[in-house]
């Protein structure tokens, strides 16, 4: 049977109006920690998206290292063709290619296609990555449409070089980004303009790969250029077999710093370091606001315990007298847990609004996305959850009152 | 009468130690997550060069494409051309000026044993070191006329000049730099200006340059761009010289301007300047020329990262909750004494002794959870420098200042936070407890 005047909600409230002062403190304790809970539960779910984005490469197995030369007559195209003879015979290696950029590194270049003609037309900004005929297996991108480079296709690029090849490969979201009207394969074979006024044909379409920079909205915008590279510095970007990475790294490097002492092996650094290096930011604020929630939840929880724990000490009498008179241990308990219900009621639709007010405040001054809305009555039931679990022990300890305790005096 | 009270406190913080170390603990995390945010956004906004930072001015001219603003709504570029760079150092006409860059070389040391590695190098003219008060351990920087020569000197930073020389005093020695052979003329004492204000353009909180050389080697030397290139047209040409010559924006401009009229008078140069260069064709965008002092370059780009504010503003929330609980717990705590108060009021004791009685009490509790706070905040900051490594090395450390300000804000916070319960407690009325007892 629910008989609500059984739970005495009108009794319970006009005793709290008559101390109002510890129902208000812990109404907007309990406001402020909603506040913050869900703010930094949404903001950390925002991060962990950020970071479960996939690189496109096969990260796991992926490493990179950069050669750079020094001292004059280094012949840059002989050497490394040498080096990639020689990594690619490495037991263990699957393929590998001078690459110009690594994704998710934060360092690249970009350039802008477009798909007119003309100086002042606005154009799509893309990552380039310049690489050779094993760009398939090196990389691990699939060629949806199209065709992948060949050997033919491959030029040389000196470090003065201000032109570009004329067949380009791009990713999926940069053909729909250039084309927004048309099916991304049907992009094949269409022309595009670099620098304004340079012709480049698409040739082909790869599933997915990320630009250097995690933080661009146009991280999935990338394109491909067929070049080998005549730099004084550039990278070998090596992928292995499954478990032998971390056996082939200081092998290779070794390899190739005897193999020429003109030159300085630097950087070998896994694609796994490189993820943790760029998303280091990402992960600390979320075990910074993992830490925070936890320990707020704790305060705020305390907080409860002590005030609900003084309020019963100082009912004692009453208590014992309402036993007397026959209310039941239950009714007891029942009273300070619903005097808490009601104080976190309020407490938790105050947080709702100033959650939404921390939201709105976050998105405007940093850009932050809006809240997704069901992490506010999630919000709400866990802070009562929390509340009735902290006054449950403070209660059972009112309910444990004798009725005897009515007849003494303190 | 401050002793006895003070004993009286203790007393009573010894009464009830659970409330008491509930109260303490709180004020301690409030603190110390509110600390630990305040020094990371106190050094990441600190001033690097306090002495003279409203005299040095970073120069921007709009040499960007006419048909797109470098930034939305209409930023003019971050850097400048290779050919400002060269004219405004030909024309001088501030106080002081040094157009920097950022590059990298390999030094080959001269002892076999040691192998060849990979420097980086800041290109500067003769000015920088006085401009941005360098300071020096050996020697000195070069002159303007090395400048103009395209000598081959090099300042070596303390850490190159250990590792090359193991510390000791290298002026005049050789340093093979880039294949060429370099004479050291100065070596510089520890000097890391928090964050890397002359140049924003990548790492902001690195350190700077392992070597300083002539700006003109660049061009001599075929050095390569360091930091951010950014073009939106391409070279026209083949070749190096083509490249400097091209209006892609890699440098950086500071000038030294002592007074209001100095800088009115440089922003009329650069106003002539940028008319002159209309006529021949360049900066089809309309006049846009800007000159900040050090704190605005550094609003500008934003040196502050946005989740250190947010979690500034997070932990300042966070503090709230901890001393909305202390007022409640002091609430709490206060009124189990009201028998004892109503009796000290009755023996004649007045509101105001109570009041500065009980404010002894809380401040006792603030004192003891600010000094527990700054414990927290250094093993936060130490966590902040776990989880961000080298990249918070330079904001994590405390200052005397900010142990100051911990204090200050622990006091005043639980002071606040007792003032309610204490003025409630003040006004119990002397006989209303004792017709009970």
């Amino acid at each position: 049977m629910l008989n609500l005047t059984h739970w005495e909600i009108g009794p319970i409230f006009r005793a709290l109006m008559r101390n109002k002062t510890g129902a208000i403190l812990i109404a907007i304790q309990i406001a402020v920690t909603m506040t913050i809970i869900v703010n930094a539960i949404f903001i950390i779910s925002e991060r962990q998206k950020l970071m479960a984005r996939d690189s496109g490469v096969d990260e796991a197995n992926s490493f990179y290292l950069s050669s750079s030369s020094f001292g004059e007559d280094f012949n840059t195209e002989v050497t490394a063709a040498e080096d990639l003879a020689m990594i690619r015979q490495t037991p263990g290696v699957i393929d590998a290619m001078q690459i110009n950029a690594i994704p998710m590194s934060g360092g690249g270049w970009s350039m802008s296609l477009q798909t007119k003609a003309g100086d002042d037309i606005d154009g799509t900004g893309a990552a380039v990555y310049m690489v050779d005929e094993h760009f398939l297996k090196t990389l691990d991108v699939d060629v949806i449409a199209g065709e992948p480079f060949t050997l033919t296709d491959i030029r040389l690029r000196k470090g003065s070089s201000t032109d570009w090849p004329d067949k380009t490969i791009i990713t999926k979201s940069m053909a729909e980004t250039l084309y927004p009207d048309e099916p991304w394969h049907s992009v094949v074979g269409k022309t595009v303009y670099i620098n304004n006024n340079e012709p480049m044909i698409i040739t082909g379409i790869i599933d997915q790969l990320q630009a250097p920079w995690i933080g661009w909205d146009g991280v999935e915008r990338v394109m491909l250029s067929p070049e080998r590279l005549e730099f004084t510095s550039y990278r070998y970007f090596i992928r292995t077999e499954v478990g032998k990475r971390d056996e082939l790294m200081p092998q290779i490097e070794e390899m190739l710093a005897n193999s020429n002492k003109k030159r300085l092996i630097r950087d070998v650094r896994s694609m796994q370091e490189t993820r943790e290096r760029s998303y280091r930011q990402h992960s600390a604020m979320i075990t910074i606001l993992g830490t925070v929630m936890i320990v707020l939840t704790v305060v705020t929880g305390l907080g409860i315990v002590g005030l609900a724990s003084f309020s019963v000490n100082r009912r004692k009498k009453q208590i014992g007298t309402r036993r007397a008179l026959g209310a039941s241990q239950q009714a007891i308990l029942r009273y300070f847990m619903l005097e808490n219900f009601i104080i976190s009621s309020a407490g938790v639709v105050l947080g709702a609004v100033l959650t939404v007010g921390l939201n709105i405040w976050l998105v405007k001054a940093f850009e932050l996305n809006t809240l997704d809305w069901y992490l506010v009555p999630a919000g709400m039931v866990s802070l009562w959850i929390v509340g009735q679990l902290a006054v449950f022990g403070p209660a059972k300890r009112a309910a444990a009152i004798p009725p005897a305790l009515a007849t003494r005096t303190v | 009468m401050f002793s006895y009270y003070l004993r009286l406190a203790l007393l009573s913080i010894k009464r009830n130690p659970i409330l008491s170390g509930l109260m303490i603990t709180a004020i301690a995390l409030g603190i110390g997550a509110s600390m630990t945010t305040i020094t990371i956004n106190y050094l990441m906004s600190a001033n690097p060069i306090p002495e003279k930072s409203q005299q040095l001015f970073y120069v921007q001219v709009d040499s960007w494409n006419p048909y797109e603003a470098f930034d939305e709504p209409n930023e003019p570029p971050n850097q400048i051309t290779w050919t400002e760079s060269q004219n405004f150092m030909r024309d001088a006409t501030a106080f002081r000026q040094t157009a920097i860059a950022s590059s990298n070389a390999v030094i080959e040391p001269q002892d076999q044993d040691s192998k060849p590695f990979m420097s980086s190098i800041r290109l500067a003219y003769s000015d920088f070191f006085s401009m941005f008060n360098v300071p020096f351990l050996y020697g000195n920087g070069w002159q303007a006329a090395e400048d103009n020569d395209r000598a081959l000197v090099v300042v070596l930073s303390r850490k190159t000049n250990d590792t090359l020389f193991g510390g000791e005093n290298s002026v005049g020695r050789t340093v093979r730099i880039a294949a060429k052979d370099f004479k050291v003329i100065g070596v510089l004492d520890n000097w890391e200006p928090i964050p890397k204000f002359y140049d924003l353009t990548t790492d902001e909180f690195g350190s700077p340059e392992d070597i300083f050389m002539p700006f003109t080697l660049k061009e001599a030397l075929e050095l390569n761009n360091g930091g951010n290139t950014n073009c939106w047209k391409s070279p026209e040409g083949e070749g190096f010289k083509s490249f400097l010559l091209s209006e892609c924006v890699n440098y950086q401009m500071w000038v030294e301007l002592r007074s209001e009229q100095e800088k009115q008078d440089y922003l009329n140069y650069l106003h002539n300047y940028v008319a002159e260069q209309k006529t021949m064709g360049r900066f089809a965008r309309e006049q846009n020329n800007r000159l900040s002092d050090v704190m605005q370059w550094l609003k500008i780009n934003e040196v502050v990262a946005d989740d250190a504010q947010i979690m500034l503003w997070l932990s300042l929330m966070f503090l709230l909750v901890c001393l909305l609980n202390t007022i409640g717990l002091l609430l709490a705590k206060f009124s189990g004494k009201t028998a004892e108060i109503s009796l000290r009021r009755a023996v004649g004791a007045s509101k105001s002794d109570l009041f500065y009685q009980h404010l002894v009490e809380t401040a006792c509790i603030g004192i003891a959870g600010g000094i527990a706070g700054l414990g927290l905040a250094l093993i936060g900051l130490q966590g902040i420098k776990a989880l961000y490594g080298e990249f918070a090395d330079k904001v994590t450390s405390l200052d005397m200042n900010l142990v100051i300000i911990a204090i200050i804000l622990a006091l005043v916070s639980s002071i606040g936070a007792g003032l309610y319960p204490t003025w409630r407690i003040c006004k119990i009325e002397p006989a209303s407890q004792l017709k009970d007892q």
